[in-house]
């Protein structure tokens, strides 16, 4: 079945889409913006990450300023809709296709690869753990700081305000809260995440390559979705650990499914499995309430 | 019971890591491609066919593995995990999605890559010649110098070339990069029109009518997938399309100095074999394609507005014919 080394893979790869499913939850969950500019933006962290590490940038730096793209790209697309007030949804799409095109224009080919160059794991290998243990060891740092920072800043005065705005909008305003605002900064800072992502796949897997935004947002909302149906989202943080346990049981899942021999299963179904899995995740809380309720009244 | 699942998947998934390693009773042929595609697939189907010929059959003295990413780079990185978990004698990746993903994760496993048009470019490799490392294959350039000299023989005023190609795809930017220096030697000039999905072929090559003298594809995958809009342009504006790989011909290309990527899985599959009987990657270069058979079109040819010299038929390996 999982070979160790498969078993790491899968650690790495969800590690790296929980910050996706942060950025997603920030987005869907707090604000309730459908975003998809982070189809774009994740190749954009790449991009921007992949071509200050070949100008000779300190890997972190060119990280940094991978997150710092994606928050622009994600202010462009909160710009679009709060101030040209073009719905939500579509003011992602349109950012997510210019994005395309700014990609190119950034890296000046479709792939960019960085198999050759120093990243921000090269110094880990010198640590004597094992090569396939080296990066989840690093992302497992990473995700948690991004975690710990998150948490703490739901709940300062402008996290509060951001939940607020999401949760009701109307009864913001009333409060005296620029929901713009809100909105421009919440959108910014998910994609700053996912551009974040986007830089730490391209130094792990060896290449920025144009193509691999595609279907981030539905592996993103699998992985949020799929992680609060096993840890109910009570608190903030409770729900910060779902995205990443519910990305690393995603990516448990296609290591499980490659491995599956046994049930017929090729890596060609897993759009199939990655959308039924969404869907039972979407339907099955809702079932067990009203299975409960049900349950309840039959007893009353 | 939230907290239950969690710990039983997690525990599950412990146990799995731990004590299932495999017990491969046969050496195992891992083969990794990033999506699922005419020429792609055709790649894996020569590997295969090659391997059984040379003796190498899956099931009875080796076990091939297979598996498909479905575009998603994602999915590239776990089943490159998967594979390195396997210890397998080859890995054979295909495009260079796919073998990058490979390359950064794999040691000292040898890894034999197919369908790279620029493996140096894409850092797979130091060089052509000596590979250096445990990463070596077979390149999918085209030779675009005989191209062109057969393009001349065909269309011997043509100095303005149109070419559809698409942006995004690493590939076919490499060619139309170099095809457009070796032109310069020649006095011709590209004349290049984007594509970023096949839906947008057809306005691209529109865009070139009244430009170009003929048009020549390259193996693109978003063009070759709707090479039929291109063609219908040349028909109607009397513009001879020129392919690179020999399918294209027989879909309505006046002709093609022809790549087949099943051979190019059968080259392949041959290093794959090389490598089992323990050759070396280091110092085993990278090839590129050694057949290349003519196939010409008459037809096509004749609705573009041109006709095409009788001993440039007599050379051909295959005459097409698709009247309409």
């Amino acid at each position: 079945m999982l070979s160790n080394i498969a078993f790491y893979g899968a650690l790495e790869t969800g590690l790296i889409y929980g910050l996706v499913a942060f950025g997603i939850y920030l987005s869907f969950r707090v604000l309730d913006f459908p975003d998809l500019t982070v189809d774009g933006s994740f190749p954009l962290g790449a991009a921007v990450a992949a071509m200050l590490i070949i100008a000779g940038w300190n890997p972190w730096l060119a990280t940094g300023a991978a997150i710092l793209a994606g928050m622009a790209a994600g202010a462009v697309t909160a710009l679009l809709n709060v101030k040209l007030k073009i719905l939500n949804l579509l003011a992602s799409i349109l950012t997510m296709i210019a994005l395309y095109s700014i990609n190119l224009r950034i890296m000046g080919r479709p792939n960019v690869a960085l198999l050759m160059e120093d990243t921000v794991l090269t110094p880990w290998y010198n640590l004597g753990l094992e090569y396939h243990q080296v990066s989840v060891l690093l992302f497992t740092l990473v995700i948690g700081a991004t975690l710990f920072l998150l948490w703490r800043f739901m709940k300062s005065e402008i996290g509060l305000a951001m939940r607020a705005t999401g949760a009701n909008a109307r009864m913001a305003r009333a409060q005296g809260i620029a929901t713009g605002g809100m909105i421009i900064l919440g959108v910014a800072v998910s994609n700053g995440l996912v551009g974040l992502a986007g830089a730490l796949f391209a130094q792990s897997q060896g290449a920025a390559d144009v193509t691999m935004g595609v279907g981030v947002i539905v592996i993103g909302l699998a992985s949020l979705i799929g992680g609060e149906a096993v840890i109910t989202p009570t608190s903030v943080f409770r729900a910060l650990l779902a995205c990443v346990v519910g990305a690393i049981i995603y990516r448990l899942a296609i290591a499980f499914a490659l491995n599956a021999d046994v049930l017929g299963l090729k890596a060609q179904d897993l759009n199939l499995i990655t959308a039924v899995l969404v869907t039972l995740a979407i339907v099955l809380p809702g079932a067990r309430v009203s299975l409960m309720n049900k349950f309840k009244r039959r007893k009353a | 019971m939230a907290n239950r699942m969690l710990r039983t998947l997690i525990g599950a998934s412990v146990l799995a890591a731990a004590s299932f390693t495999q017990a491969a009773e046969l050496p195992v042929v891992a083969i990794t491609q990033i999506v699922e595609h005419p020429a792609l697939d055709s790649v894996y189907e020569g590997i295969k066919d090659e391997l059984a010929e040379r003796g190498y059959v899956d099931g009875d003295n080796i076990r091939i593995i297979h598996e498909s990413a479905q575009g998603n780079t994602g999915i590239a990185a776990q089943i490159a995990r998967k594979f390195i978990g396997e210890s397998p004698a080859v890995i054979v990746a295909i495009a260079t999605p796919s073998a990058q993903t490979v390359a950064a994760a794999a040691r000292n496993i040898p890894v034999v890559f197919s369908a790279v048009t620029d493996p140096v470019g894409a850092k797979l490799v130091i060089s052509l010649d000596a590979p250096g490392a445990n990463i070596t294959g077979v390149s999918d350039m085209l030779p675009i110098e005989k191209h062109l000299d057969l393009l001349q023989r065909l269309v011997p005023n043509a100095k303005r070339i149109g070419t559809v190609y698409n942006p995004g795809e690493a590939n076919a930017v490499a060619l139309v990069g170099m095809i457009e220096e070796s032109m310069k030697a020649r006095d011709m000039v590209l004349v290049k029109a984007a594509a970023t999905k096949t839906s947008e072929v057809l306005g691209a090559s529109r865009s070139l009518v009244d430009k170009v003298d003929a048009i020549y594809l390259t193996t693109d995958n978003t063009v070759i997938s709707a090479a039929e809009a291109v063609i219908s342009v040349g028909e109607r504006s009397k513009i001879p399309v020129f392919a690179a790989d020999t399918a294209t011909v027989s879909r309505g290309a006046v002709a093609a100095l022809g790549f087949n990527y099943y051979n190019h899985g059968r080259q392949t599959g041959a290093m794959v074999v090389r490598i089992m009987e323990g050759a070396g990657t280091a110092d085993m270069p990278v090839e590129t394609m050694d057949t290349l058979d003519l196939f010409v079109n008459p037809e096509a040819a004749a609705r573009m507005g041109m006709t095409i010299a009788d001993d440039i038929i007599a050379e051909a390996k295959e005459v097409v014919s698709n009247a309409k």
